[in-house]
């Protein structure tokens, strides 16, 4: 039985509240972050900085996705959306986008893929 | 849930570590039914450790002593294991195995928004499972194979069976694949960019 099916653990929507600061408002998001966006710091971890915002600098030092940052973090994807958030309008960090895929894929993006699998 | 945001150390593992140049990620989704494979599946071709990404759901309480006029909510949190495979230096690949649960999939926004595709893990003890995980994938427009999980002593059909008793058109990819074998899921991902391959050579270009 795998872990995604069983867990139904009750939350602490308190503390999420706390971390987010109550700022729910994602709309103000300049890029849209999508589970797979890239994160990278953009500088080095200043220790004024809010202890979730200067984890996840710290963390970002090389590139990592909005779902391994969530699930270092422990935290809610929707969660580290708004802290993410915070950390791209203060120019703390850049996002990467995903490759785009349009209804049909770019066939050098399916090529680079196919490639990289043979090697695993 | 157990958080440790408070931990300075938080963070992958040395060898976890992507290169700085790493430019963009595509991802693939794994989805079956309830305890069909797709954690195992995530696990077993991912280069790092799997990870547990979590979200929130806030639901009415169902309950007969509820205050009347007071509504209770509760919240619960869904699990989601990934796995990551790096393509090149330049290009990560991101395997989500999703929660068992269709009613779950949609929690995370964006899920099969921009996924290259879907492997469907299909458990031929409960072939009904995966009717329902099919039509949604055909309604939102996510391209996906067929990989039938050989489980000891479930019964064996032929493909040609199976894809009659899903309505699979004939260009749909299905086969049979041993979510514990990195080689046997290797392949499956390959079939799945095979295909969407000869989607992008076959279609023509829109006038």
């Amino acid at each position: 039985m795998s872990k995604a099916d069983k867990a139904w653990d009750p939350g602490n929507p308190d503390r999420l509240y706390i971390v987010t600061k109550g700022c729910e408002d994602s709309n103000k998001a300049m890029v849209r972050l999508d589970l797979v966006t890239l994160i990278v710091a953009r500088t080095e971890t200043d220790p004024g900085l809010q202890p979730e915002h200067g984890t996840i600098v710290r963390m970002c030092d090389y590139p990592l996705s909005v779902a391994e940052i969530s699930a270092y973090l422990t935290l809610p994807v929707s969660t580290v959306t708004v802290l993410l958030t915070d950390l791209l309008t203060r120019g703390l960090v850049e996002a990467r986008p995903p490759a785009r895929v349009a209804a049909l894929p770019d066939v050098c993006l399916l090529e680079a893929v196919m490639h990289g699998l043979q090697n695993l | 849930m157990d958080y440790k945001t408070s931990d300075p150390h938080a963070g992958p593992r040395r060898e976890d570590i992507l290169p700085a140049t790493t430019a963009a990620a595509v991802k693939v989704v794994v989805v079956g039914g309830f305890g069909v494979g797709k954690t195992t599946m995530v696990g077993t071709v991912s280069e790092i450790r799997p990870l547990t990404t979590e979200e929130t759901m806030t639901q009415a309480g169902v309950g007969v002593d509820d205050v009347a006029g007071v509504e209770q909510k509760i919240e619960t949190t869904v699990a989601m294991d990934f796995g990551r495979i790096s393509i090149n230096e330049q290009l990560v690949l991101y395997l989500f195995g999703t929660p068992g649960q269709e009613r779950f999939w949609f929690l995370w926004d964006g899920l099969f928004e921009g996924a290259l595709g879907a492997v469907v893990l299909l458990d031929t003890r409960r072939l009904e499972v995966s009717y329902e995980v099919v039509g949604i994938l055909e309604e939102r427009g996510v391209p996906f194979v067929v990989a039938v999980n050989a489980f000891p002593g479930a019964p064996v059909h032929p493909v040609s069976e199976l894809r009659a008793a899903m309505d699979l058109p004939d260009c749909v990819p299905i086969f049979t694949c041993d979510a514990r074998d990195r080689a046997s899921c290797r392949d499956a991902l390959m079939t799945l960019m095979r295909y969407l391959y000869d989607r992008a050579h076959k279609t023509p270009e829109p006038q």
